[in-house]
Formats: C-alpha cells, structure tokens, sequence
C-alpha cells in the first residue's frame, strides 16, 4: 500500500477503523503518518456509501481503495459492487474506467462465528465485470495488491484473516503478480490439486505428505478466481489425469463447482478418475470451536481424498 | 437553516440566459414527445420514464453550473442530460440501441450516460447514483479542483438508505455536493403522501446539519434562484446542500403505464395549471423580456434538431455481434 500511495498521489484508502487503529488487522498500520489522514480516511459505518463513493471517486480520476472490515459486510453494499462498480464501464460504453480496488478480509479465524468468518469469494465470480484476487501467502498477497491497484478495472481483493500473522519471504520493491495468471507451486505428475487463498498451504503439506507415500501431486494456486485461468489447470490434467480442488469456502456452489463443470465439459475425456472437491459443509458458521472445526479442511482431509483417485 | 424559495421573478436575466432556460425545456420537451411516440410506434427496445412536468428543474439547475462539474441522475434522466449539456443525437441513437449512441447501445434509455460534460450516468436503480455523486464530490476536494456534484432523487428515491449514509458522508467531509429532490408526487405507483413520512423531504436534511430550501421546481426563474445559492454555498466549502423541487409527474412511471392510481383528471388539471414551459412564457412576455417570435423560433429549430435526431437514429447501424465482449475490461489479460 505505502509504495503505491507514494507512487501515485491518485491512490488512497478509506473504511471503517483505518487512521485510528490502522486497521482491524493491522494491514494499514504506518499509512497514516505517513500519508495523512485525507488519502487515509477513516469513515462513518457506511458500507454502502463507502462502495458507493469510492466508485464515484474513481469515475472522477481517483484511484480508491476502500476497506470492507470483514468480507461478511459485502452483502450490505452488494447493489454498489454488482450493479455500479461491475457495470459502469460497460453500461456506459466504454466511457469511463474504474481503477478500484474492495479490499475484503475473509475466512475462519478464532471462532468469529457465522457473520465474520464466511469465504465468499464465489459469489463474485458470478458477476461479469469485477476481477477477483485471493493470495494465499505474503509475497503473493504484496503482488496481487500492487497489480490490483493499478489495474484500471475494479478488483475484488480477497485477503484471509490468518493471511495478516503469516510470516514469509517478501521480494523488496517493483514485485507484481499478473492478475489473471495461476501459479504451478509445485510439479507434479499422478494428481492435480487446485486451490487458492489459505487453503493452498494445507495443500501443499498435504503434498509433503503425499509424496512420502510416493503419490507426485502438481499443485496449482489460483491466485485469480476471475477471470479463472482454465487453460494452466487444464494443461496440468492433461498430465495427471486426476483433479482435486480445496477451498474453505462452502463446497456448493462454489469456486471448485465452477472449475470442475469446465474440466468436465471441455475435457473430460482426459479423466482417469472422478474429480474431488473438498470445501466446508452447506452450514452457517458455528461458534463453539467443537463445531467450528468440521468446517475446515484439514491436511489429512486433502491426503485422505487425494489418495482415494490416486489407487 | 430551512428556507422557502418561491421566486419573485425580480433578479435581471440577460437575453442569452432567458433563450437558454427556454431552449433547454423545450429541447427536453420535445425530445421526451418524440421519445414516447417512437415508443408507442413499437421502434423502441425497453422501456421508457419521461421527464416531461419537470423541465425546469433540469433547466434551472444544470444551466447554472459548469461544464467541468459533475452530476449523477436516475431512471428519469433524460432531462437531467440535455440540462448538463449532453446532444440530442446520440441520446437519440442510444434509445434506439444504436451503435452511434452514447454507450453504443450498451446502455439505452436508464443508462445515457456523457462524461465529457461531467454527466457520469442515469442509473437504473432508485437512490444508485447518491453516492457516485459523493464519490466525485470526494474526488473533487481530495484534488482541490473547485468542481463540485449534484445528484438528484425523488420522493421515492428519498427512503433509500443509501440517501442517508451519503448524506451522513457528505456532511462529515463537507463534500461540495448538491442534493437535489424531484418531488414529483409518485414513487412508481406509490402516492408520496403514503410512502413518504413528511410532507417535505428537506426537513430530513436537518439531520444531517445541511441547510436546505423548498423551490417550486416548476419556475425556471424560482429554480434558478435557489440553485445559485447551493452551487455558491457548496463551492465554497461549506459542505453539502439539499434542494427541494416541488413538481409533478406528468406521465405515468414509464411510457405504457395504465395509471390506476390516480385520474386522468387530476394529471389534466395540474399540467395545463402548471406547466412549466407555461408558466415561463407568461413572465416572459408579462415582462416584455422575450416575444413570442423569439420563442416560437427556438420551438421550430429545436423540433428541426428532434427530427433529425430521429430520422438518423432509424438509419444508424445495430451494434456489430463483435461489440458484445469489447468495453468490458480495460485489460483483458489472461483468458
């Protein structure tokens, strides 16, 4: 955030508890003292004004960043998301661009509970207009963001809240990750296992331990769940014939059910076995850790099915 | 704080300004007849909401402020684009779904849209565009460009939440926007005295420490008046500003609307009381600030410039099959 504030003065950042506390998470902590508090804005709990302005700054020559708190409060400025900031530039034939950027915490941390625990980033792929990112590490999560800000379309910014305490290498300075473009982690040739955001880290122990028992799985982080990259997910299959794919997010309806209908439709033939989908049960999330837990994929979990189309 | 700007026809208007608040109605006028007669003649895709009763508003306010200055509108906004500036034949071709339209025909009639004269778009949902124009409003202070925003709403639009938090925001920041009420009596179907709690929505601005004034919004001259005291209270700073114009919806919610809710009657009786292109040529002539001559040329030219309008809008092209995926993405990147 601070290199694009300072390369660009177009940028800036407003939501809900920013200049004050930096941030719920932390994630904008130093930006104020540095930036001010004009271009970090803190505003009035207004999810729907908040999305509202910042595509209305952005059709008047801003670059906003604006912060949704938690990922769950979307749903209270959803005709701002899908029917403005989606829209516009098409609406309006191309006559204007809306370089915006949602930043939106997501995912199961500390039992938050059913309102501030959801991954909804499915519902996003379903609107035509909005690019949606989701890193799941900390270099990914700097070159991701530096590509969403200067993108020139709107970008869903999709950030899991276990994301924030993750340490990991960080290249320095000029680092960015093409929105778009998934990322082959690791090589492999008996399975395909696609994932993105936190789970991609259970998937990779999960990999560890996959190839102790001399199963190779290739991995796939998407990065980018719109526009998906169909193409390197279906050149892996291609090879290992076998696809799995993992994500927190409930299993209906989601991400994995979009990926796996177009490996289906476009080639099928290719299969050796079904494919796998693992995601959270089609429940709210409970509060009570006992519970909370059957929500979440475990690294056995991804073992466990990986195994079973590897036989 | 609350102000009641009936007009008093007393401030000196130049000759060129009369012709422009004339002109601008009349092109308003007969732009929505055309519009409604293309309809009803089955050559337009969609559906139509016309602006017709309210045309001084849209005369009044968009005339006063710049070119540079930015506006939102709403399903009604045809007016609000010919008062900001916006040409008739590209409005034209954009209702029509033509690719020479505003939006090359992505758009049509809810979505004209003309950003070179700061019209950032009508929008389809009620209350959709309050916070674009806050947004612009932000953007111009953030870069001390003096612009400032008007976004307009009707007593319907008025219960959005989205109202409240911009008008929240605005006011926190002392955002140079306007925020202008068309109360023009019906949300769709819903009669304001049944979907809205006070008889007049600027008591609500109160709340939000904004002053406010009620204008006979079918008074070009009343409008005027009113709109020059927000756009020199919001320009220099002060913070946002809301404007009640009182008017009335001539025709039904959209072109086609059976209109069961109210009587044949009362629409007759308040358009030939209180027209408002009416009600301008009384002053003008009571006053000898125009003659009839001058405004019955400016009525020939403007239906001159309609027709044409029409006749090229037919000829123009469909949008080409290839159109569809283009104006989507500014970077397409990877498939």
């Amino acid at each position: 955030m601070s290199e694009e504030m300072a390369r660009d003065e177009r940028v800036f950042v407003m939501g809900e508890d920013l200049a004050r506390q930096g941030g719920i998470f932390g994630q904008f902590k130093g930006l104020p003292e540095q930036f001010g508090i004009e271009r970090v804005r803190d505003t009035p709990i207004s999810e729907t004004a908040i999305v509202g302005a910042a595509v209305g700054a952005a059709l008047a020559g801003m670059r906003p960043v604006a912060d949704m708190h938690f990922a769950d409060f979307i749903g209270v400025s959803m005709d701002e998301v899908f029917n403005q900031m989606a829209k516009v530039r098409y609406m309006f034939g191309a006559q204007c661009k809306v370089p915006l950027v949602l930043r939106a915490p997501d995912g199961m941390i500390r039992s938050a509970a059913a309102q501030h625990s959801q991954s909804v980033e499915a519902w996003f792929m379903h609107i035509p207009g909005i690019k949606v990112v989701i890193p799941s590490n900390p270099a990914d999560a700097k070159g991701l963001l530096k590509a969403a800000i200067r993108s020139d379309d709107p970008v869903l910014y999709f950030e899991h809240k276990a994301l924030f305490p993750l340490k990991g290498m960080v290249p320095d300075g000029e680092y960015i990750v093409p929105i778009g473009k998934a990322n082959v982690v690791r090589p492999g040739k008996d399975v395909t296992i696609v994932s993105y955001s936190m789970m991609m880290n259970r998937v990779l122990e999960a990999a560890d331990k996959l190839a102790a028992e001399g199963v190779n799985a290739e991995c796939i982080d998407l990065r980018t769940i719109s526009p998906l990259d169909k193409e390197t997910v279906f050149e892996s299959v291609r090879k290992t014939k076998r696809l799995v794919i993992v994500h927190e997010a409930v299993k209906q309806g989601g991400v994995g059910a979009e990926l796996s209908a177009c490996v289906a439709e476009e080639m099928i033939d290719w299969l050796d076995a079904p494919i796998k989908r693992l995601g959270a049960p089609f429940v709210p999330i409970p509060f009570s850790p006992a519970l909370e837990g059957l929500c979440r994929i475990s690294t056995d979990d991804i073992v466990k099915t990986t195994k079973e189309i590897c036989r | 704080m609350l102000q009641i700007h009936k007009g008093g026809h007393t401030l000196a208007y130049k000759k060129d300004t009369l012709k422009n608040f004339y002109r601008t109605m009349v092109r308003i006028r007969l732009f929505e007849e055309k519009v409604q007669e293309c309809f009803l003649g089955g050559e337009l895709p969609g559906f139509v909401h016309l602006y017709i009763g309210e045309e001084a508003i849209a005369a009044g306010l968009l005339t006063e402020m710049d070119k540079e200055d930015y506006i939102t509108s709403t399903h009604r906004g045809h007016g609000h684009c010919i008062g900001k500036g916006a040409q008739i034949k590209p409005m034209m071709a954009e209702i029509f779904g033509k690719s020479t339209g505003y939006c090359k025909g992505k758009g049509g009639s809810m979505h004209i849209a003309d950003f070179s004269v700061g019209m950032l778009g009508a929008n389809g949902v009620v209350g959709g565009g309050i916070n674009l124009a806050v947004g612009a409003g932000l953007a111009a202070k953030m870069k001390k460009s003096g612009q400032i925003a008007a976004t307009f709403f009707g007593d319907g639009g008025a219960n959005r939440g989205t109202v409240h938090e911009g008008m929240n925001m605005a006011a926190i920041w002392k955002l140079p926007v306007i925020f202008v009420c068309e109360y023009n009596q019906y949300a769709s179907t819903t009669p304001a005295s049944y979907g809205t709690s006070v008889p007049d929505v600027s008591i609500r601005a109160q709340g939000y420490g904004m002053p406010s004034a009620i204008v006979n919004g079918n008074d070009v001259f009343a409008v005027n008046e009113a709109s020059k005291i927000a756009i020199e209270y919001v320009r220099s700073g002060k913070g946002p500003y809301m404007l009640e114009f009182k008017t009335y919806r001539v025709k039904g919610h959209f072109v086609g609307d059976p209109e069961m809710y109210r009587s044949k009657q009362e629409v007759q009786e308040h358009f030939e009381s209180d027209d408002p292109i009416k009600n301008f040529a009384k002053v003008v002539l009571a006053k000898k600030w125009m003659t009839q001559k001058e405004m019955d040329t400016i009525h020939s030219e403007v239906e001159q410039e309609v027709a044409t309008a029409v006749e090229d809008a037919r000829k123009d092209p469909y949008p080409d099959e290839s159109e569809l995926f283009n104006d989507y993405y500014v970077e397409v990147g990877v498939k």
